[in-house]
């Protein structure tokens, strides 16, 4: 294997974390106004995440820098091509970090509306934004030949990469929802496992219209290999798995589900890529090979990645041991 | 507006107000983990209280900085595409390794100092801060190392494809000018943690009104020592810049010091007032021979003016125009950054004076006080000046030698979408900054025993002794 693809699976796995855990951390976003009443009720709720989102939103910040680092041509296309989507994503994710360090500091209530609001419309606007944008990356968008989008705002906006939006929307919504049933304990988990009943079904029907969809949109018929097939069938078998799960109740199960969902459309939308980065509707794709940096940066690159992530999976994983601990409104809310 | 102008206004405005925060991060989060580290190995509870004080506004300010660096990581490819393709290879390489070796630690444990307070043992707890503390700096070091590529490109060659291509990773790490500005830049975060600190606690010593003055002066005390010795080696390491400014950047020292014809000896200019279009001065107060030995350390030696570089520059990059924009700028924020400098500097000294001799607290002296309060802003011109002058300077190299930022920037971003994401990024910025002071003053001016009770800005002071004048004894 070669160190573009080797860079290119690293920048999938990257993703993968990236939507994994930041996923469920948009998901708890958008249900905050739904499933917290009370101003407690909202702590909590927010609580859930409040030791980690940060965290989780580096592994976008690491892939961002990887991409810039390994295929910078990559980089420079995807960053100017989508650029109002990109500068919309920025604001959100801007508010948002904002919003959960400012809300507690004045008891004001409109103060905690406004960052309440904030925090909503933060995790909303990506958690659409990004399936609209690797929709549009799997449909392939008009890059000419010196590697520039030549196409406009409007264009990514097309019904395919929609259907995509809804799809990452309203699966973050579920895994967020399942998170949540795992982490708070009392009204608030009755209310997340209704959401988590109701919101199986939508998830599915969209994933299987997306899904079809693709066959048409995007020329995966011509490319299947053994990452999209086993993506394909992994992230079917995970949404069965669990939709099964919450209705038996197992909540840990269906989470896991989810999760494993989105390793499946990562793989899925990578494998079909592969070995483009950017398919060009003008005949210009960009490919791994002439996206990619020279031999030499991406030996130093690989020296330090492949120590370094392991290193960071470590102490990500333990700060989930150290607030492993159900939340509840009696817990001490320490922020 | 032209696409350049916006796409360059942009990245002054972003750039700027990142580094209203990050400063102030770098040196915090050092001082409360210095703080902790004395509650956890003396068991003083005092100094307990004071870590979790700072430590709220260090999150308060540590949010704004992380928010706003995103922008930062984005805007290369979004505004200045062709400047991605160009430098990807070797510019991407560090910001890459500094999302992996020290963003991650700093998020991570932040979250874990954060909500860790009683769910850890003391001394992990007390890692998790030095962790923040030290991947904040370390975070630094490798945005350092990028930007000092464009300052003074090495470890590259020009491929076959125009591109730039890394041919040496070390190299970079041995660029001789991340070793003098690194330490300018962290230190000077020292000192903008110091000053913050010891403005504010200069508040509550002049008010006299929290529960547990003891709590302040000694924040006074240990910050008025970091803070002077801080400054001091930050402004070594700036002179130290300036002399190796002369040797690669000379047409960036030549325009920080309005020089616009070679001299030798050259003069310190002290005051300016300059015609740009005809590049003369009109008025110009200067001390002789001072320039050449503040850049050789002896008394003559030969300081590049602008029109002599110009015309240097034309022999060797062809036709064009190699005069930084606006001169006037570069030359005043030179001069601001220098001068705030030295006066934070002085008031260490003098504040340093009065607390070695017990006479600072109680209310006493009140002028000192007062003018430590308003000597917060003092790091902050100097942080934004000092960028100011390294970035406009180098203009218009976008990588000093090798590309220009007209060449450097995305042709298919249109002057509309970069004004939209220019009032968009102005509006929000200038919100989220109305809500940040907001709250900064709101949390400086609590007590600090945690009541959440605010010392009002205005109203009669009240010394905590009653004996005015009183020395304070034995209260370190």
């Amino acid at each position: 294997m070669d160190l573009q693809t080797l860079w290119f699976i690293l920048i999938a796995v990257l993703f993968t974390g990236f939507l994994f855990l930041e996923g469920f951390d948009y998901g708890v976003g958008i249900l905050l106004p739904f499933v917290a009443k009370t101003d407690d009720e909202r702590r909590v709720v927010i609580n859930s995440i409040g030791p980690v989102w940060d965290g989780n939103e580096v592994w976008l910040l690491t892939a961002g820098g990887a991409m810039f680092a390994a295929f910078p041509n990559w980089y420079a296309t995807l960053f100017s091509g989508f650029y109002l989507a990109l500068f919309l994503i920025l604001i959100a994710l801007i508010v948002r970090g904002v919003a959960f360090e400012f809300r507690s500091k004045d008891n004001h209530p409109r103060w905690r509306s406004l960052w309440d609001g904030a925090i909503f419309i933060g995790s909303l606007v990506p958690a659409l934004l990004w399936g609209v944008a690797f929709g549009n990356i799997l449909r392939g968008v008009a890059i000419d030949e010196s590697m520039t989008y030549v196409g406009s705002f409007f264009d990514l906006l097309n019904p395919y990469a929609l259907v995509g939006g809804l799809v990452t929307l309203s699966l973050f919504i579920l895994h967020g929802a399942l998170f949540l049933e795992l982490k708070v304990d009392g009204v608030i988990r009755d209310r997340v496992k209704t959401i988590a009943r109701r919101f199986w079904l939508p998830v599915t029907l969209l994933a299987v219209v997306f899904v079809v969809l693709s066959l048409f949109e995007t020329d995966i018929r011509d490319n299947f290999n053994v990452a999209n097939v086993a993506g394909l069938v992994i992230a079917v078998t995970a949404l069965l798995w669990t939709g099964y799960s919450i209705f038996q109740a197992r909540y840990g199960r269906a989470f896991f589900g989810t999760g494993l969902t989105v390793v499946g459309v990562v793989a899925l939308i990578f494998g079909t890529l592969f070995p483009r980065v950017m398919p060009s509707t003008l005949g210009f794709d960009l490919t791994i090979y002439n996206a990619s940096s020279s031999e030499y940066t991406l030996q130093v690159m690989t020296v330090i990645a492949l120590t370094v992530v392991p290193i960071v999976l470590a102490y990500q994983a333990w700060t989930y041991w150290v607030f492993r601990k159900r939340l509840t409104m009696q817990s001490k809310l320490e922020y | 507006m032209d696409a350049l102008t916006l796409a360059r206004l942009q990245f002054g405005i972003t750039t700027v107000y990142h580094f209203f925060f990050v400063p102030l991060s770098l040196g915090l989060s050092i001082i409360v983990a210095v703080m902790q580290t004395i509650y956890v190995t003396r068991g003083d509870e005092k100094y307990k209280q004071m870590a979790k004080f700072w430590g709220k506004l260090l999150l308060i300010n540590f949010a704004m900085g992380v928010v706003t660096g995103i922008v930062q990581e984005f805007q290369f490819g979004m505004n200045w595409s062709e400047y991605s393709r160009f430098v990807g290879d070797i510019f991407g390489a560090p910001l890459a390794v500094e999302a992996l070796v020290a963003f991650f630690i700093e998020s991570t444990f932040l979250g874990v100092w954060l909500f860790g307070w009683d769910k850890l043992s003391k001394r992990v707890h007390l890692a998790a801060i030095w962790l923040v503390a030290l991947a904040a700096n370390v975070s630094a070091f490798w945005i350092l190392v990028a930007n000092s590529f464009m300052q003074n490109p090495v470890g590259y060659t020009i491929a076959d494809s125009g591109r730039a291509e890394m041919v040496d990773f070390f190299e970079l790490l041995r660029n001789p000018n991340v070793w003098l500005q690194f330490p300018h830049v962290a230190l000077g975060g020292l000192t903008t943690g110091a000053f913050f600190v010891l403005g504010i606690s200069a508040f509550h010593l002049l008010r006299g009104k929290a529960s547990n003055l003891d709590a302040f002066r000694a924040s006074a005390r240990m910050s008025l020592i970091i803070g002077t010795v801080a400054v001091l080696l930050t402004m070594g390491f700036g002179h130290a810049q300036g002399q190796r400014m002369a040797d690669t950047q000379p047409m960036k020292l030549a325009a920080a010091e309005g020089l616009w014809d070679s001299e030798d000896p050259a003069g310190l200019s002290m005051f300016q007032i300059g015609n740009e279009a005809d590049r003369t001065s009109i008025v110009n107060i200067r001390i002789p021979s001072l320039l050449s030995f503040l850049s050789y350390n002896t008394p003559d030696g030969l300081v590049h003016g602008i029109n002599n570089l110009q015309a240097e520059y034309v022999q060797q990059y062809g036709p064009g125009n190699y005069i930084p924009p606006a001169i006037w700028l570069t030359y005043w924020s030179f001069r601001a950054m220098v001068g705030a400098g030295g006066l934070m500097f002085v008031l260490g000294l003098l504040g340093l004076y009065y607390i070695s001799r017990n006479r600072l607290g109680n209310g006493k002296p009140k002028w000192l006080l007062r003018l430590l309060i308003l000597a917060i802003l003092l790091p902050y011109l100097a942080n934004s000046t000092g960028w100011m002058l390294t970035e406009v300077g180098r203009q218009p190299w976008i990588v000093q030698g090798l590309m220009t930022v007209d060449q450097a920037v995305s042709p298919n971003v249109t002057p509309e979408m970069l004004l939209i994401s220019l009032i968009g990024f102005t509006i929000i910025y200038g919100l989220l900054m109305i809500a940040d002071i907001y709250l900064l003053q709101k949390y400086a001016r609590q007590d600090i025993d945690g009541s959440g009770n605010l010392i009002p800005w205005f109203g009669p002071d009240e010394p905590e002794s009653g004996k005015k004048n009183a020395r304070y004894e034995g209260a370190y």
